[in-house]
């Protein structure tokens, strides 16, 4: 079939409902704490004035600087075409599974803390150390988690692992799913930089993360990054939300299965959305140092998974 | 086309050799000693390179035999697939050192040293030739030698510091610790198959069997474990890589421990028979523990030369990954699997050696520049140097097994294999590969870390002491020397698909499969995890979705961008007059977070005292030492060297110095020695 129009629409519905995600998460945890909050579509405004805005380079930058902001959006734009969506066929699920995945919003981290140290100030570095730790060890978690998974699926390509779960709805009420489940979503909260890890909202340098690499970015380059983010917050969610739990998915490209499908997956996104504003709202910020535990708790449930697979 | 095989190899070895005699003798001339040096080393290189390219394809061995005149001893030289790929990767390597040593040695046209220099220079490259190809035991061992002592004496090069001098003398007694065992191993090979002839060995691998093999295994795991620098063994690696002279370090890191993996390729694969499981069990744990060990030791360097080196133990630890696996699925029965894991840690094999070479390369041009490898006094360097920068980059991003480069190709298909390993067998050894793999993913991670901060510290933001700030870019050898390396991560990335058919001949030998065919699919364009279903990968892909992509950001700015300015402004100071350098973060700041995390391992110290005058608050000055345990050298080593030097103590007391007693000694020995004989 077609690969064209599958990867267009793909990216045009991820570029479309990431900020809208991003927006949801916001209002939905302002009326969980009793505040009105910005409108949903606030980050759509955002990236619309940034885009406009002229910006500011530091003196002490170089080229990478201006580098980081691309290859932070591409990298998540990328991912966003390796995972099933509202279709089980992934438009480039040829060109990479779960790993490239896992790899490419690694490269995009990667560049990210680079452009934080670029600035020579400090809060550049803190920001890029801390990301790089957390992230360093919210891998095994995830590896692990991964791994129960494809395992299951006797495969790394996500369009398969989507097949293959297809037929086996219940399938996640497994404990070995639902263990694997628990830790990608601590890594999730992790990799998303929400609360208890890190805190989307402050801009205070003892707790910020990732927010203290991006000080220093302004106008469209800081609308990239943005935008990078929240399709990294929704890809990590879809790939939640598609691998457990993957009622109606469309098992082609055509027009009544795409409109349940996509129906199914905005109420699923929904629902995890929901969740993590549970978390957010109910946990107050850990000290730096606390993460490591809770990300440890991350790996022994993904450990735990894989063990049941074996047992049962 | 075979005769071309060899006039290639014997021309490349005349031109090794002749370089390291014209070096030597045209010495007292620096100038012309250097370029002698560099020119024949390079000949020699592209020489060599032709022939095993050639000969990693052609239909049958190629082999030349040299009777030496002396029993047991023949110079047989045989370029079968294994060692036509090892040699590859040395020529290839020794192309780009060669050239970057043109301008590298440049500054030693005044000291007349550069003759002896390019004399070791050129012999190694000869030596480490010969050890990649030598078929008969006793050649091989030679060639082992005076690869061990030209790394020796070019590694003490720079001899006037006492800390080089202690590195070499460290290097040489591991190296022969080492070699004690090969020798050893070598021997009880012999017994079982009556010659010293690599394939006599290999037709006898069957009849090795339990103790034995236990024992053979044990004697060459450890040998080439040492030169390999697996940890435990690896205590030598990252005192002696950083002393060298940077070339020297990356001709070292890339391809002198890498005799230790062709070594263990060489023995395990061909000459243990069916390895019992245990055998790869054993490696796979070691490749794991090296992995992680090695990555965590060097987030904790600020020497960047150190810091390579430290990442040599990490990524020889993913390619014994790639073996320990492989062992087991031969064990268990998969040689599909095996071969699988078997290309991934070749392949690995291969992008270390470019990609580390390339940041000794990046390490040496910022070395030469700035006189200090102390991270902590250089930063800005992208300014100054920008192509050492740019390259050094690309190094950092291969290295950190980031897509869509050479790294990542070969860190994919490790993590294939070990995925494909849960369903191989129904034991609770099959949780060993997913746990690996998790493991593997954290090594890799903290690789990425590491990398931010070395690239991040050294070359990013201001230049925190005046000798990183009078940096100047190297000239062009150094600069087209790593270039051709660069290039050779991207091609080795982008082109994965195209490079795999050279294993086809490696796998077939050793493992009786071709696979080329079945990691390709979509012409040429896809990597497969050996079926379609199980996985796949796009390197070229990825790369090309980068550009179609890029209209995205372009799309953006002409329909929003076009109107705003782009001013260059001071970075946000906090309101402070102005950012200088002590305002940015340091490499020792950077690891904090990992250095607490990890406190169990590392075992930090740290001191504080601070002078004042009027209140503590108020301190005129401040002094900081942190310091972590090196638990190896202080608990393993310490001991044993202890216990040694009692026994030598005590050995003394039979050395009198007396040459009758000598005389009796040595009669001694030989009434025991002919008992042994004519004893039936």
């Amino acid at each position: 079939m077609n690969v064209i129009f599958p990867a267009l629409a793909q990216l045009l519905l991820f570029l479309i409902i990431s900020p809208l995600v991003t927006g949801v998460i916001r209002t939905m945890k302002a009326r969980f704490q009793t505040r009105r909050g910005p409108r949903v579509w606030q980050p759509y405004l955002d990236l619309h004035k940034l885009l406009r805005k002229g910006m500011i380079i530091p003196d002490t930058a170089s080229w990478l600087f201006s580098v980081t902001p691309y290859v932070v959006f591409l990298t998540a734009a990328m991912v966003s075409l390796m995972i099933p969506m509202v279709a089980t066929e992934a438009p480039l699920s040829l060109f990479g599974g779960v790993l490239a995945v896992v790899y490419l919003l690694a490269l995009g981290r990667f560049f990210l803390a680079l452009g934080g140290l670029d600035t020579g100030s400090s809060f550049g570095g803190l920001g890029s150390s801390r990301e790089m730790t957390i992230s360093a060890i919210a891998e095994p978690a995830m590896m692990v988690a991964i791994f129960t998974v494809a395992i299951a699926a006797n495969s790394t390509n996500l369009s398969e692992v989507a097949k293959s779960a297809v037929g086996q709805s219940w399938r996640f009420l497994a404990p070995s799913q639902m263990l694997a489940f628990g830790a990608l979503f601590i890594v999730l909260i992790a990799e998303t930089g929400r609360i208890p890890v890190d805190n989307p909202a402050t801009h205070l340098e003892l707790t910020m993360i990732h927010e203290a690499m991006i000080l220093e970015y302004s106008g469209p380059y800081l609308a990239l990054i943005e935008w990078g983010a929240s399709l990294k917050q929704l890809v990590l969610i879809t790939l939640l939300v598609n691998t457990f739990f993957p009622f109606g998915l469309s098992s082609d490209w055509h027009s009544p299965g795409i409109a349940i499908g996509l129906g199914f997956y905005l109420i699923k996104v929904l629902i995890i959305c929901c969740l993590i504003v549970l978390v957010e709202t109910t946990n107050a910020k850990m000290r730096l140092f606390r993460v490591p535990e809770l990300l440890a708790v991350a790996f022994i449930l993904g450990a735990l998974a894989l063990i049941s697979t074996f047992l049962f | 086309m075979s005769a071309l095989v060899g006039y290639a190899f014997f021309g490349g070895l005349l031109a090794y050799a002749t370089g390291a005699a014209a070096s030597l003798i045209t010495g007292r001339s620096a100038r012309l000693a250097r370029v002698l040096c560099c020119s024949f080393a390079l000949a020699g290189a592209l020489l060599e390179t032709l022939s095993s390219w050639l000969a990693l394809f052609a239909a049958s061995d190629a082999r030349w035999e040299i009777p030496a005149g002396v029993p047991f001893l023949v110079y047989s030289f045989r370029l079968d697939a294994l060692s036509a790929y090892f040699n590859l990767i040395l020529s290839l390597l020794a192309v780009a050192i060669s050239i970057y040593s043109f301008g590298y040695l440049r500054p030693m046209d005044e000291k007349r040293t550069v003759g002896v220099f390019g004399f070791f220079y050129n012999l190694s490259l000869l030596s480490l030739t010969a050890v990649f190809t030598a078929s008969n035991a006793f050649f091989f061992l030679i060639a082992w030698e005076l690869m061990a002592l030209t790394a020796y004496c070019l590694i003490t090069f720079e001899h006037q510091h006492e800390t080089t001098r202690q590195s070499g003398v460290l290097f040489f007694v591991m190296s022969h610790a080492g070699t004690g065992c090969l020798l050893i191993g070598f021997l009880l090979l012999n017994l079982f198959s009556g010659g010293l002839d690599f394939s006599s060995f290999s037709a006898a691998s069957g009849k090795l069997t339990g103790v034995s093999q236990l024992a053979v295994f044990l004697l060459f795991f450890v040998g080439f474990g040492v030169k390999a620098g697996v940890i435990p063994l690896h205590i030598w690696l990252p005192e002696a890589h950083p002393a060298a002279p940077s070339n020297i370090s990356a001709l070292m890191s890339g391809v002198v421990i890498k005799t230790g993996i062709y070594g263990m390729a060489r023995v395990l694969f061909e000459f243990l028979g069916v390895p019992p499981l245990w055998a790869g069990t054993v490696v796979l744990i070691v490749g794991v523990v090296s992995a992680l060990l090695g990555v965590l030791y060097a987030l904790m360097e600020h020497d960047l030369k150190r810091l390579l080196a430290y990442h040599s133990i990490e990524n020889i630890g993913i390619i014994l990954i790639g073996f320990g696996a492989s062992l087991m699925f031969i064990t268990l029965g998969y040689p599909r699997l095996a071969a699988i894991a078997l290309i991934a840690g070749l392949f690995h094999t291969l992008n270390h050696a470019i990609f580390k070479c390339l940041l000794f390369l990046g390490a040496g041009s910022v070395l030469h520049a700035t006189h200090t490898r102390n991270m902590e006094k250089l930063g800005g360097l992208i300014r100054r140097m920008p192509r050492t920068a740019f390259f050094f980059l690309i190094g950092a991003i291969a290295i950190s097994g980031l897509p869509p480069l050479n790294g990542f190709v070969s860190e994919w298909l490790t993590y294939q294999a070990l995925l494909a390993g849960f369903g191989t067998t129904e034991k609770l050894t099959r949780v060993l590969f997913p746990v690996a793999g998790s493991l593997l993913a954290l090594t890799a991670a903290l690789a990425a870390t590491c990398f931010v901060k070395a690239f991040g510290i050294t070359f990013l933001a201001l230049p925190r002491s005046k000798e990183a700030d009078d940096a100047h870019e190297s000239g062009f050898s150094m600069v087209a020397g790593m270039g051709v390396l660069a290039a050779a991560c991207v091609a080795l990335g982008l082109g994965a698909t195209w490079f795999l058919p050279v294993f086809d001949g490696i796998t077939e030998r050793l493992l009786g499969v071709r696979m080329s065919g079945e990691l390709v699919a979509v012409k040429g364009l896809v990597l497969t995890s050996g079926s379609a279903r199980g996985g796949t990968v796009s390197t070229a892909g990825i790369a090309a979705m980068f550009v179609i992509l890029s209209a995205l950001p372009a799309l953006l700015w002409l329909l929003w961008g076009r109107k705003g300015h782009r001013y260059i402004e001071p970075t946000w100071d906090c309101g402070l007059p102005g950012l200088t350098a002590e305002n940015e973060y340091t490499a020792f700041a950077f690891s904090k977070p990992l250095r607490m995390i990890f406190a169990a391992l590392y075992q930090p110290r740290r001191e504080i005292q601070a002078e004042y005058e009027v209140s503590p608050y108020y301190p005129t000055a401040i002094r900081f030492d942190s310091e972590i345990e090196s638990p190896f050298e202080e608990r393993l080593y310490a001991p044993l060297q202890k216990k040694i030097l009692s026994i030598a103590t005590w050995m003394r007391g039979i050395q009198a110095g007396s040459i009758h007693a000598y005389l009796a000694y040595i009669f001694i020995t030989l009434i025991v020695l002919l008992l042994f004989g004519v004893r039936p």
